[in-house]
C-alpha cells in the first residue's frame, strides 16, 4: 500500500494525501456559494451539481461497463417524475418524507426500471445493446405523450417543493438552499459511484467490458454483472433527476428524451471516459457552455458539436486523458519541453478558429436574424454580413490557420517524440 | 371500406419503397464495415435540401441526378477523411463519430436554410392526377416516385448480382476478412459503398422531401426508424430490408387509420372497465396514436428474441 511510506511519518500528512481529492471536492462545492452570491451563478452551480451526478453514472455504463447507451435519460426523466408525484403526494399531506429524502424516491424508483430495462437489454453488448438502448428510450419517450396522467401531456407536471417536514432548518424557498441540498446528494453520489468502482463489482465490470468472453471462464455471469452496474447507475441517474425535479418544480416530456440522452453522452465523452473524474470535467464545461454560450450566440450549438467531433478525432480519452497523458511528463519535470511546442500551435489554432467563428456567425445573421440587411457586430467591429470583405477575410483566416496549423503540430509531435526517448532512457 | 384499404396498401408501398431507399445503404454499410452510420438519415436530409437548392437555380430534373451525385461525393469524403481517421480507436468511436455528424449536419442545415422548412414543391410537370380510383385522385407524382424507387431496385439488384464490385460487395457482406485476404482492396470498397449508399439515402431524399417536409428536423424523425428496418431485416441481407421496409410502411400506415383501443376491445366482449390515473390512460390509447411506438416496440423485441432479423444470416 502506498501508506507505507508515511508509517514513520505524519499519518495526518498520509491521510489528507489519500482523502486530499474528497475534502477538496467538498470545500469546493459547499465554499462555492461564498464567491458566487448571484441567483445566475447559484443556478449554474445547482445545474452544474446535477449534471455531475448524471454524467458519472451514465460512466458507470459507458467507461467502466463498455456499453454505450442511447437511452440513459430515461433513468434521469423517470426519476424526476417519480419525485415530482411523490412531491404531489406528500404535499396532499398522507405521506410524511422529509424533502432531503425526496430524490432518494426518484433513485430507487427508477433502479427498478433499471433492474427491468437492464436485465432486458444487457444480454448482449456492443453495437446491439447501443440499438436497444435506443429503442427503449424512443419507446418511453413515445409513450410519455400517450399517458398525460403520469407524464402530464404537452405542458408537464409540476409541484412545490416547500414540504412541511424538512430535515435540516432550510426551507428550500431560495435558490441557495437548493443548491446545498444538491450539492450534499452530489458528494454522496460521487463518493459512493467512486467505492463501487473499488468493489469486486466495479472490478467484473471492468473485465467484462475488456474480455467479455473470458470472465465467463473464470466464473462469473457476464449478463448479471452488467444488469447489476446497470441497475446501479439507474439508480444514481434517477437521484439526478430527482434534484432536477426538485431544483425546477416542473418536468416535461422532453427530460426523458433522445436530446437529453445525447447530452449526458457528449458530456461524458468530453470529459473523458477513461478516468473517474473526466465526466466532472464534462459535466461542469458542458454545462458551463450550454448556459453562458447560449446567451452569446445563436450558433453555440455548432460550437458544442464541433467540440464533440474534435474530442472524437484527436482525444478520445477526453479532456482527462488530455491531462492524464502529461502528468509522466510533469513528473519528470520535462513540461518546459512541451510548453514552446504548444504556444507556437495555439496560435494558427486560434487564427483558424477565428475564421470558423466569424463564417459561422456571418451565416447565422443572414439566415436566423429577424433582419438580415442590418449590419451585424463582432468585437466591437461593425460591418455588413453581405458584404464580400468579411467573407474574405474569414475564408483567408481559415486557410492560413489550417496550413500553419498542420506544420506546427508536426513539430509539436516532434517534441513529444523527442520527451519520450529521454524518459525511456529515464526508466532504464 | 375497399378505397380504404387500396389506398392504404398503395401508401404503405410509396413510404415502404422510400424506407427502403434509405435503408438499402445504411444495412450495406452496417453488414460490410460494423458501423452503424448514425447520420445515415443526414444524408437524406442534406440530398433534400440540395434538392431544393438546385431546382430553385436550375429546376427539379437536374435536381433529381446532381443532388445524389454531390452527396455521395461527401459521403465518400466522410468516409476517406473522418471514418478511417477513428477506425483505429474503435467501433464506440466510430458510432460516436456519426453520431457528432449528424447533430453538424442538422446544425449546419440550420444555419444555412434556417430553423423552419423551405418551400420545396413538387415539379410542376408532375403536379396533376394521374388517375382517379373511386372517388380519390392519385397524383402523378406519387406514380413517379414508386417508378423512381422500384427502377432503383431494380438497378441495385442487378448491381449486386451481375457486376464485378457487386460480387465482391456481396462476398464482403458476409466474409469480409476473407475478401481482404483475397487482396481485394477493401478499405476502397468501403468508400464506394459509402459515397454510395449515402448518395441512395439522398436520392430518396430528393423524392421524398417534396413528398413529406423538407426541414431540419426530418433526419432525426427518419433516422431511428430506418435503423429499426435495418435491425429487423437483419444484418446482411437486402432482400430482408426490403420485406422489413414494406411491413413498416404497412404496420405505420394502417395504424393511423385505426381508431379503436383497449377499452373498445373489451367493450365488445361485453367488459366496462371503471379505473382511474395511469390505466385509464392505457384503456383508451387508440391504434392510431400508437404509431410512433409500434416500430421501437417491433425492433426492442426483436433484438431481443430474434437478434438475427428476419433474414439476417449472421449476429454482428
Amino acid at each position: 500500500m502506498n501508506c507505507d511510506k508515511y508509517k514513520n511519518g505524519n499519518i495526518a500528512m498520509s491521510l489528507l494525501l489519500k482523502y486530499g481529492a474528497w475534502i477538496g471536492a467538498a470545500i469546493i462545492a459547499f465554499g462555492l456559494p461564498a464567491i458566487v452570491r448571484s441567483s445566475y451563478g447559484l443556478s449554474l452551480l445547482s445545474q452544474v451539481g446535477i449534471a455531475i451526478i448524471f454524467a458519472l453514472s451514465y460512466n458507470m455504463l459507458l467507461g467502466q461497463g463498455g456499453m454505450l447507451s442511447f437511452g440513459h435519460a430515461v433513468f434521469y426523466g423517470l426519476g424526476g417524475f417519480l419525485t415530482i408525484h411523490v412531491i404531489n403526494i406528500i404535499n396532499g399531506g398522507s405521506l410524511p418524507i422529509p424533502l432531503e429524502l425526496v430524490p432518494l424516491a426518484g433513485g430507487f424508483g427508477a433502479l427498478l426500471f433499471g433492474i427491468v430495462f437492464g436485465w432486458i437489454s444487457t444480454k448482449r453488448a456492443g453495437t446491439t445493446f447501443a440499438l436497444i438502448s435506443l429503442g427503449i428510450g424512443e419507446l418511453i419517450a413515445s409513450s410519455a405523450l400517450m399517458l398525460p396522467s403520469f407524464f402530464g401531456g404537452e405542458e408537464g407536471i409540476s409541484g412545490d417543493r416547500m414540504l412541511e417536514t424538512t430535515l435540516t432548518w432550510f426551507e428550500f424557498a431560495q435558490q441557495i438552499d437548493v443548491y446545498y441540498l444538491i450539492a450534499f446528494w452530489m458528494l454522496v453520489s460521487m463518493v459512493f459511484m467512486y467505492l463501487l468502482t473499488q468493489t469486486p463489482l466495479g472490478r467484473l465490470a471492468n473485465a467484462v467490458r475488456d474480455n467479455p468472453v473470458r470472465t465467463p471462464f473464470i466464473g462469473y455471469d457476464v449478463h448479471r454483472v452488467r444488469t447489476i452496474q446497470y441497475a446501479l447507475s439507474s439508480l444514481f441517474a434517477g437521484v439526478a433527476g430527482g434534484l432536477f425535479a426538485i431544483n425546477y418544480e416542473i418536468l416535461t416530456a422532453e427530460t426523458i428524451g433522445a436530446i437529453e440522452s445525447g447530452n449526458v453522452l457528449m458530456m461524458t465523452y468530453i470529459g473523458g471516459v477513461g478516468h473517474f473524474f473526466g465526466p466532472i470535467l464534462g459535466a461542469v464545461l458542458v454545462t458551463f457552455m450550454q448556459i453562458s454560450l447560449s446567451n452569446i450566440t445563436h450558433a453555440w450549438l455548432l460550437y458544442f458539436g464541433l467540440l464533440f467531433m474534435g474530442m472524437v478525432l484527436w482525444a478520445p480519452n477526453g479532456l482527462a486523458g488530455i491531462i492524464m497523458v502529461h502528468e509522466p511528463v510533469w513528473k519528470a519535470k520535462l513540461m518546459k519541453k512541451l510548453l514552446p511546442g504548444y504556444a507556437l500551435a495555439a496560435i494558427p489554432a486560434l487564427v483558424l478558429f477565428l475564421g470558423v467563428m466569424i463564417l459561422i456567425e456571418i451565416n447565422y445573421h443572414l439566415s436566423l436574424s429577424i433582419n438580415p440587411d442590418a449590419p451585424m457586430h463582432m468585437f466591437g467591429i461593425e460591418f455588413d454580413a453581405r458584404a464580400p470583405v468579411a467573407w474574405g477575410i474569414s475564408i483567408v483566416l481559415i486557410v492560413v490557420g489550417f496550413v500553419f496549423l498542420r506544420r506546427t503540430v508536426k513539430t509539436l509531435n516532434r517534441s513529444w517524440q523527442e520527451i519520450t526517448q529521454i524518459m525511456k532512457k529515464g526508466a532504464d | 371500406m375497399l378505397e380504404y384499404i387500396i389506398f392504404s396498401l398503395l401508401n404503405s408501398l410509396l413510404y415502404g419503397m422510400l424506407l427502403f431507399m434509405l435503408s438499402s445503404g445504411l444495412t450495406l454499410i452496417f453488414s460490410m464495415m460494423g458501423v452503424l452510420n448514425f447520420a445515415h438519415a443526414s444524408f437524406f436530409m442534406l440530398g433534400a435540401y440540395f434538392a431544393f437548392q438546385i431546382s430553385v437555380y436550375i429546376g427539379f430534373w437536374p435536381a433529381l441526378i446532381l443532388a445524389p451525385l454531390i452527396v455521395g461525393f461527401l459521403g465518400a469524403l466522410v468516409e476517406r477523411y473522418g471514418l478511417r481517421t477513428v477506425h483505429k480507436y474503435g467501433h464506440v468511436a466510430e458510432l460516436l463519430f456519426t453520431v457528432g455528424l449528424a447533430y453538424l449536419i442538422e446544425e449546419s442545415v440550420n444555419l444555412i436554410w434556417g430553423r423552419s422548412s423551405v418551400d420545396y414543391r413538387v415539379p410542376d410537370a408532375l403536379d396533376f392526377a394521374a388517375f382517379t380510383l373511386f372517388t380519390t385522385d392519385l397524383s402523378a407524382y406519387r406514380v413517379f416516385m414508386l417508378v423512381i424507387s422500384v427502377s432503383m431496385f431494380v438497378v441495385l439488384f442487378l448491381i449486386l448480382t451481375r457486376t464485378r464490385i457487386g460480387l465482391i460487395i456481396q462476398a464482403a457482406l458476409t466474409h469480409p476478412d476473407g475478401v481482404s485476404a483475397l487482396g481485394h482492396n477493401v478499405p476502397g470498397v468501403f468508400m464506394l459503398v459509402f459515397g454510395g449508399g449515402c448518395s441512395l439515402a439522398a436520392l430518396a431524399g430528393v423524392i421524398g422531401g417534396n413528398y413529406l417536409v423538407t426541414e431540419p428536423a426530418m433526419a432525426a424523425q427518419l433516422g431511428p426508424i430506418v435503423f429499426v428496418v435495418v435491425v429487423v431485416g437483419g444484418m446482411g441481407s437486402l432482400t430482408g430490408a426490403f420485406v422489413a421496409s414494406l411491413l413498416l410502411g404497412t404496420l405505420q400506415t394502417f395504424a393511423v387509420g385505426i381508431e379503436y383501443s383497449l377499452s373498445d376491445l373489451l367493450a365488445f366482449f361485453g367488459v366496462t372497465m371503471e379505473a382511474g390515473g395511469i390505466l385509464k390512460d392505457i384503456w383508451r390509447i387508440q391504434v392510431s396514436h400508437t404509431g410512433p411506438i409500434l416500430p421501437y416496440l417491433f425492433m426492442v423485441l426483436m433484438l431481443i428474441f430474434r437478434p438475427k432479423g428476419i433474414m439476417g444470416k449472421r449476429e454482428s
